[in-house]
């Protein structure tokens, strides 16, 4: 779809609002379900604990980080457009501005997230 | 000049319902922007998920009121917000009967995530973990 359907970058912003959306969707129904072990049942919820730690369970943080940011600074920009019409104008340069935040956020963001898996330095020394 | 708006799902007409969650998505859609990323931020910069065990949790997450209440403020936002997006994104790509039952089972879940979420916050009483 999203190489054959030539809708260009407002069809972009839209198509990766959407799958990022249904995303965290979908992470939302499984951390309520480990937040409500950690009160039902604090010995699992540790052991679940281990996986987010782990680095696979790091990486899908990184890329869980990822699709929060980027639907969070694009929702900002569909609203802004929503609710001040007269900025559609400018919607492409806006979308811009949310990748250039999304990268400048995101990659130290990531690495942050990751190092301790591997041993790099971090927050954390 | 009107100028007509295609960044997301144009503002409904028929007023209402449709009109009330139109809103209401972007209202919940601001908050999250504060409060999602800043919880994404504490429990992965501020803290690390290494050091968030069910005894972190009961002691510093919500060892106090303001920070239960304060998530369960986000947990409200994120089910209105969550499930209303998932509802317009069923209704795109679903018709008739299977539209309903994919709706009320969306519906019904959201129900028990704020249920399950509600149990989390608010009973996870002083002592339960040592």
């Amino acid at each position: 779809m999203l190489l054959r359907y030539r809708g260009g970058a407002g069809m972009l912003a839209w198509a990766f609002h959407r799958i990022a959306g249904v995303a965290l969707w979908l992470f939302i129904l499984l951390h309520i379900l480990d937040i409500w072990l950690a009160a039902a049942n604090p010995a699992l919820y540790d052991e679940v604990l281990t996986i987010y730690a782990s680095l696979p369970g790091r990486i899908g943080e990184a890329l869980l980080g990822a699709a929060l940011l980027y639907h969070a600074l694009n929702g900002l920009r569909i609203i802004a457009l929503d609710f001040w019409p007269r900025l559609t104008r400018y919607h492409l340069r806006l979308w811009y501005a949310c990748w250039i935040v999304f990268f400048l956020v995101g990659i130290p963001g990531a690495y942050l997230i990751v190092a301790p898996a591997l041993g790099l330095p971090g927050l954390k020394g | 000049m009107a100028v007509i708006t295609r960044a997301g799902r144009g503002r409904p007409r028929s007023g209402g319902f449709e009109l009330a969650v139109w809103y209401l998505i972007r209202l919940t859609g601001v908050a999250l922007f504060v409060l999602a990323l800043s919880h994404f931020s504490i429990t992965h910069f501020v803290s690390d998920p290494a050091e968030q065990t069910s005894q972190w949790i009961f002691d510093e997450r919500w060892g106090g009121l303001l920070w239960r209440t304060l998530d369960w403020l986000m947990l409200q936002m994120v089910v209105f917000h969550a499930f209303l997006g998932m509802r317009t994104v069923l209704q795109d790509y679903m018709r008739g009967g299977a539209r309903t039952a994919a709706l009320m089972t969306l519906y019904l879940l959201g129900f028990l995530v704020f249920v399950m979420g509600t149990v989390a916050v608010m009973s996870m009483p002083i002592g339960l973990v040592r």
